[in-house]
C-alpha cells in the first residue's frame, strides 16, 4: 500500500476526540463503581452525624481528595506522548505533605501515652483490604482511559493511575472508618496506597504499550 | 525536527481537523510524512535494517498519529509531540531487530536500495491487511485502493455509513494492534 492511500485511509476515519474528555468520563466513571460497593457493602460510620463536626475527621477527606485530584491531574499529563513527572509531578507531594503536617500537629496536641494506640486504631485491617478493594473499578476504568493514551513510560502511567484510584477509594473508605487520627492515617493508607499503586505500575507495564 | 513555521502549520492543521476538517488533516498527513521519513531512514540505517522497512515505520508512525491524535494538548506545541510518538515506534523498531544479526548481503541490497521508490511499503500493511476481517479488508482496499468515498463504499456494499466508518476505524485499530504483535514475533 502507498503511503498516501493510507493518509486518505485515515483522512476518512477523522473524527473528533480528546484525551482529556475521556480520562473525564473515567474518572466519574470510577466513582460511581466506587460508590455503589460503598452505598451498597460498608455505608456510612454509624456516627457520621456526630463525626462530621469533627475536625480530625474532615482532615481526612482534604488529604484523599487532594490524592485524588492531583494525580489524576498528573495522570493526564503522563497519559501523553512524552509526558514525564517533570511537567507536573511535583503536585503528587501536596497530599503526603498535608499529612505529614496533620500527624505532626497531632503528636503535639496528644499526650504521649495516646500515640500508639491512636496510630494502631481498631481498624488497620479493613483499611488495608477495603481501600484495595474500592480502588479496583475506579483502577479499571482509568486503566482503560489511558489505553486511549499514549504514555510514554506505561509503568509509570499506570502507578499515577493507581495513586487516583486510591485517593478515590480512600475517599469513601475514610468516611466509614472510626479511626480518625492522622496518625492512624498517615501509617496505614500509605500501605494500602502502595498496593494500588504497585498493582497499577503492573498491569500499566503490561497493558499500555502502544 | 522542524522549523517554528512548519510547526505553526502543523498545529493549525491539526486543530482545524480536530473540528472535522478533513481537507486541513490530509495536509497535515502529507506534510508529516516527509519528516518522519528522513528519521525513519536514518533510524534504519543505523540498526542496518532494510530499506524497504523505512515506507512501513512511515506508515505505522502516521497510523499511530491517527490513533493517538486525541492526545495532543493544544495548548502545547506539537513538534515535540509529534517526535515523542516517532520515538516510540523507532524503539520499537531497536527491540524487534535486539536479536537479529544482519546479514553482510542485506547490508548491501539496503545501500543499493536507496533509489527505489520510497512511497511503496513492500511488507508489512500489505501483509498485515491479509489478517483483517474479510468486511474490514473490503472496505480498506475500496478506500485506500479504489479511493473510494465512504457513501460509494457504503452504497456498494449495501451497509449504512455509519457501519462503513465503524468498520474502517476497528480495521486500524486491528493495523496497529498486528502492527505490534508482528513486531515482536520477528
Amino acid at each position: 500500500m502507498k503511503t498516501d492511500d493510507l493518509i486518505e485511509l485515515l483522512v476518512k476515519d477523522l473524527a473528533p476526540w480528546r484525551f482529556r474528555s475521556i480520562l473525564a468520563g473515567a474518572v466519574a466513571g470510577g466513582i460511581i463503581i466506587a460508590a455503589i460497593l460503598f452505598f451498597v457493602g460498608i455505608g456510612f460510620r454509624p456516627d457520621i452525624s456526630e463525626a462530621v463536626k469533627s475536625n480530625r475527621f474532615l482532615f481526612k477527606f482534604v488529604v484523599t481528595v487532594s490524592l485524588a485530584v492531583t494525580a489524576i491531574w498528573v495522570t493526564l499529563s503522563v497519559g501523553r506522548p512524552g509526558g514525564s513527572l517533570a511537567h507536573r509531578g511535583l503536585a503528587l507531594a501536596i497530599a503526603p505533605a498535608l499529612l505529614v503536617c496533620a500527624a505532626v500537629v497531632e503528636l503535639l496536641v496528644l499526650p504521649e501515652s495516646q500515640w500508639m494506640p491512636r496510630l494502631v486504631g481498631h481498624n488497620a485491617r479493613f483499611c488495608l483490604t477495603l481501600i484495595p478493594l474500592l480502588s479496583i473499578g475506579p483502577l479499571a476504568c482509568l486503566l482503560a482511559a489511558l489505553r486511549e493514551g499514549a504514555p510514554s513510560s506505561p509503568g509509570l502511567a499506570g502507578a499515577v493511575a493507581g495513586l487516583g484510584a486510591s485517593g478515590i477509594a480512600a475517599t469513601f473508605y475514610a468516611a466509614n472508618c472510626t479511626d480518625d487520627s492522622a496518625l492512624f492515617v498517615i501509617t496505614w493508607y500509605p500501605i494500602a496506597t502502595l498496593i494500588v499503586t504497585t498493582a497499577g505500575y503492573l498491569i500499566g507495564r503490561k497493558l499500555l504499550r502502544w | 525536527m522542524t522549523t517554528s513555521s512548519q510547526e505553526n502549520d502543523w498545529a493549525a492543521w491539526m486543530r482545524a481537523a480536530m473540528t472535522g476538517d478533513a481537507g486541513a488533516y490530509r495536509q497535515l498527513l502529507v506534510s508529516l510524512a516527509p519528516h518522519v521519513r528522513v528519521v525513519a531512514r536514518s533510524r534504519c540505517r543505523r540498526l542496518g535494517a532494510p530499506e524497504g522497512e523505512v515506507e512501513d515505520l512511515v506508515q505505522e508512525v502516521l497510523l499511530t498519529i491517527h490513533l493517538k491524535r486525541g492526545t495532543w494538548d493544544q495548548s502545547r506545541p506539537i513538534g515535540p509531540w509529534v517526535a515523542a510518538i516517532a520515538r516510540n515506534k523507532l524503539i520499537d523498531v531497536l527491540r524487534r531487530r535486539r536479536h537479529i544479526t544482519v546479514p553482510i548481503e542485506d547490508l548491501v541490497n539496503s545501500l543499493q536500495a536507496e533509489d527505489l521508490t520510497p512511497e511503496l511499503s513492500t511488507r508489512d500493511i500489505d501483509t498485515l491487511l491479509g489478517h483483517l476481517k474479510p468486511q474490514q479488508r473490503e472496505i480498506v482496499r475500496s478506500i485506500s485502493l479504489n479511493g473510494s468515498s465512504i457513501r460509494e463504499t457504503a452504497d456498494r456494499l449495501q451497509m449504512t455509513e455509519g457501519a462503513v466508518r465503524v468498520t474502517l476505524h476497528r480495521a486500524l485499530k486491528a493495523l496497529a494492534v498486528f502492527y505490534r504483535s508482528s513486531g515482536r514475533e520477528d
